[in-house]
């Protein structure tokens, strides 16, 4: 069906605000098949059923709406972990900021620079995976992403390096809009630790490409930049070989936009995908996780936890499918969404997803969404807990569940406490 | 200690009046008893005492130490020296019971202008008083009552009493459905913080509990209302004729 005249003029505006980088032939072929699938999908629109919860306007139109860059004292997550830092300035590299890219049993380079290179074996990943995850849902924001991304890291890991990659997103002016696009090859039996934090820019769109070889693993941690006005669009899109492990956690407070997509992908028997999040939402703030897990090998077991926190009107969505496809006999997944509102304005839409066509799997998905249980409250209070105090305890006890879904001990530190610091921010 | 003065409460958001005028008085270091039939009242009196939302008190009034019960936030009615055992105690998921009891020992005493306990001087607190209650460490490292059984979770509530150390506790019903060594251990509990000064109201079905706990004055609520009060004795006569007896004598 053609597209309708409404979204080819989006798209048209939007596209010739963009330049194409240039680079070697197959980033090129990459970019411009992106170019042509969008002419056939357009950019995501209001009535779209993907969208239904969540507005893409500020996401697809031609300029990003200004974000004032955030001013805090806080100290930076993650900043206790010895880490090989790579540092983004309103999306674009900075390298007197960043560490020297070499490290043992890894191999890091710019995007920028490997797009050059006429052979080059992120030529397999570029993009690839991203229109994989196309069907049986587009996602035309991660399309364009792969025509348009100025830059990001290619990696490629062959052993264990000795500490997690760190890629670092400042944001400093007020009209910023960056595409980065990130390809990870982690091959077989190698295991990285990925973290992401900041804002990045005013607006940000953002795909990851993550290839888990057979008895690989992967872990990612994730927290998004806490300036208010920010708005992102974020794609994650892994494909998990045999007995390989894929674990991502993303903490999300404050941002008035934020839709982060994850697209994973079981491929070889017995591997293992677990993606959690919290978000912490006050006032002007909507938050959008959209996953979809296809199992399509025997035994893989999937886990998804997110829970949300909202205050003073802001909204939180959850879009959760699990795809088992036939002959992904064994399969265990599990889904869980829940949402905590702490006052009747704000709200939680969601819709979880089950779709199996094997006969031998287990399947379980559960949504909540509700206030502070009173009986609790008033228990607390009556053993002469204050009010605030008591409700943090129980938001605490609330998010206690996807905070553990963080394996490194310091890392769930370092989450936990910016959990507390947001409840102390109370408003 | 404690003065209730003609107190008249209903459901807030229902047309349904619950206590019709309760006159009660307990003095300093007494220990009050009330029985009396299921659906009269007595837990209704014990949350409106704590500041359960969902009550509207009609007419009368609660003293504690002559400051008014009633216009305070529950949490301060717990620093002023007040504490409900409830019959129901509530399951609190994800919260752990050593860090909620730290957190309301600490609350409190920092509303009284009190130093706080540090994290060595409340263990060592409350490692004694939960061996006395045979609380083991996994109880109070488990979430507030989830998964406790029915004697566990109202060893809990005496637990708290003792390391909140209240002026007035009020126990509803604690000993319903203990056996007799569990009973034991509650009243052991309970008759440890006599001292003379700290007072009970004392809210059973049973003689039993008042066998271990030697009650001063016995009152016997009914529809909304004291309509009797006594000595030890008319616990045992609830115990031998039930209260039909009662109730056709006050008629
Ligand atoms: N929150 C409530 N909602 C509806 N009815 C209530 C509520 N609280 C108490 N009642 C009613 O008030 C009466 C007294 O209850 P309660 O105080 O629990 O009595 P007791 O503890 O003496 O058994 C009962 O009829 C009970 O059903
Ligand atoms: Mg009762």
């Amino acid at each position: 069906m053609a597209l309708a005249k409404i979204k080819q003029d989006a798209m048209q505006e939007r596209l010739a605000t963009l330049n194409m980088p240039k680079g070697a032939a197959w980033a090129m072929a990459a970019r411009n098949d992106a170019v042509a699938r969008l002419a056939k999908a357009g950019l995501p629109g209001r009535r779209d059923e993907y969208w239904k919860y969540t507005d893409p306007s500020s996401l697809v139109q031609t300029v990003a709406v200004p974000a004032a860059p955030f001013a805090t004292d806080e100290s930076p997550v993650f900043g206790q972990i010895d880490r090989l830092k790579i540092v983004f300035r309103d999306g674009v590299f900075d390298a007197s900021a960043s560490d020297d890219l070499s490290m043992e049993g890894i191999e890091i380079e710019r995007l920028s620079d490997a797009v050059q290179m006429d052979i080059h074996w992120a030529k397999e990943l570029y993009g690839v995976l991203e229109k994989n995850g196309q069907d049986p849902v587009a996602r035309p924001l991660a399309t364009l992403n792969t025509g348009f991304a100025t830059d990001g890291v290619v990696i490629r890991v062959t052993g264990r390096p000795s500490k997690p990659v760190s890629l670092i997103y400042l944001h400093n002016q007020e009209t910023s809009d960056a595409i980065l696009h990130h390809v990870i090859r982690v091959e077989k039996g190698a295991a990285l630790t990925l973290l992401e934090n900041g804002p990045a820019a005013a607006r940000f769109s953002k795909v990851l490409e993550v290839d888990v070889a057979e008895h690989g693993s992967f872990h990612h941690i994730r927290a998004q930049g806490r300036d208010h006005e920010r708005r992102a669009v974020t794609h994650m899109f892994g494909r998990l070989g045999s007995d390989s492990l894929f674990k991502s956690f993303t903490l999300t407070a404050n941002g008035v936009m934020t839709r982060n997509e994850v697209v994973l992908e079981l491929t070889g028997d017995n591997g293992v995908a677990n993606v959690a999040g919290a978000a912490l939402g006050d006032g002007e703030f909507h938050h959008d996780d959209t996953v979809f897990i296809t199992h399509d090998a025997v035994g893989c077991k999937s886990r998804q936890v997110f829970k949300k926190v909202l205050r003073n009107g802001a909204t939180g969505v959850f879009q959760g499918k699990i795809l088992v496809k036939s002959g992904a006999q064994k399969t265990d997944g599990y889904q869980i969404s829940q949402a905590l509102l702490l006052d009747g304005d704000s709200q939680f839409l969601a819709k979880p997803e089950l779709e199996i066509y094997a006969d031998d799997v287990i399947c379980s998905h559960g949504s909540t969404s509700g206030e502070i249980d009173d009986d609790a409250m008033f228990y607390l209070r009556s053993r002469g807990v204050p009010e605030g105090i008591a409700q943090d305890l129980l938001t605490r006890a609330f998010l206690a569940e996807v905070i553990e879904e963080i394996d490194d001990p310091v890392i769930a530190d370092d989450i936990q406490s910016r959990l507390e610091s947001w409840l102390q921010r109370r408003g | 200690m404690l003065e209730i003065k003609d107190l008249h409460v209903k459901l807030a958001d229902e047309d349904k009046q619950i206590l019709k005028g309760v006159n009660l008085t307990v003095g300093q270091g007494q220990v009050h008893a009330i029985m009396g039939p299921n659906g009269s009242g007595k837990s209704t009196m014990s949350y409106v005492l704590s500041g359960k939302p969902g009550y509207e008190v009609t007419a009368g009034s609660a003293l504690m130490d002559g400051s008014d019960l009633l216009g305070m936030a529950p949490e301060d009615r717990a620093a002023a020296g007040l504490f409900l055992a409830f019959q129901y105690p509530v399951e609190i998921p994800g919260v752990g019971n050593m860090t909620f009891l730290r957190t309301a020992v600490n609350s409190q005493r920092k509303k009284r202008g009190e130093a706080e306990l540090s994290a060595a001087e409340f263990l060592k607190e409350i490692r004694e008083k939960a061996k006395a209650l045979k609380i083991d460490a996994d109880m109070l490292k488990r979430p507030v009552n989830v998964g406790f059984s029915g004697g566990e979770k109202k060893r809990n509530e005496i637990l708290q009493m003792a390391m909140l150390e209240p002026k007035m506790c009020v126990l509803d019903e604690t000993d319903s459905g203990l056996d007799v060594d569990a009973m034991k251990l509650v009243a052991e509990g309970v008759n440890g913080l006599r001292d003379g000064k700290r007072s009970f109201l004392v809210i059973t079905h049973y003689q039993r509990l008042l066998d271990h706990i030697q009650p001063d004055v016995v009152h016997i609520m009914a529809d909304g209302r004291i309509v009797k009060s006594g000595g030890a004795e008319l616990a045992l006569e609830v115990e031998n004729n039930g209260y039909a007896d009662i109730l056709k004598e006050v008629a």
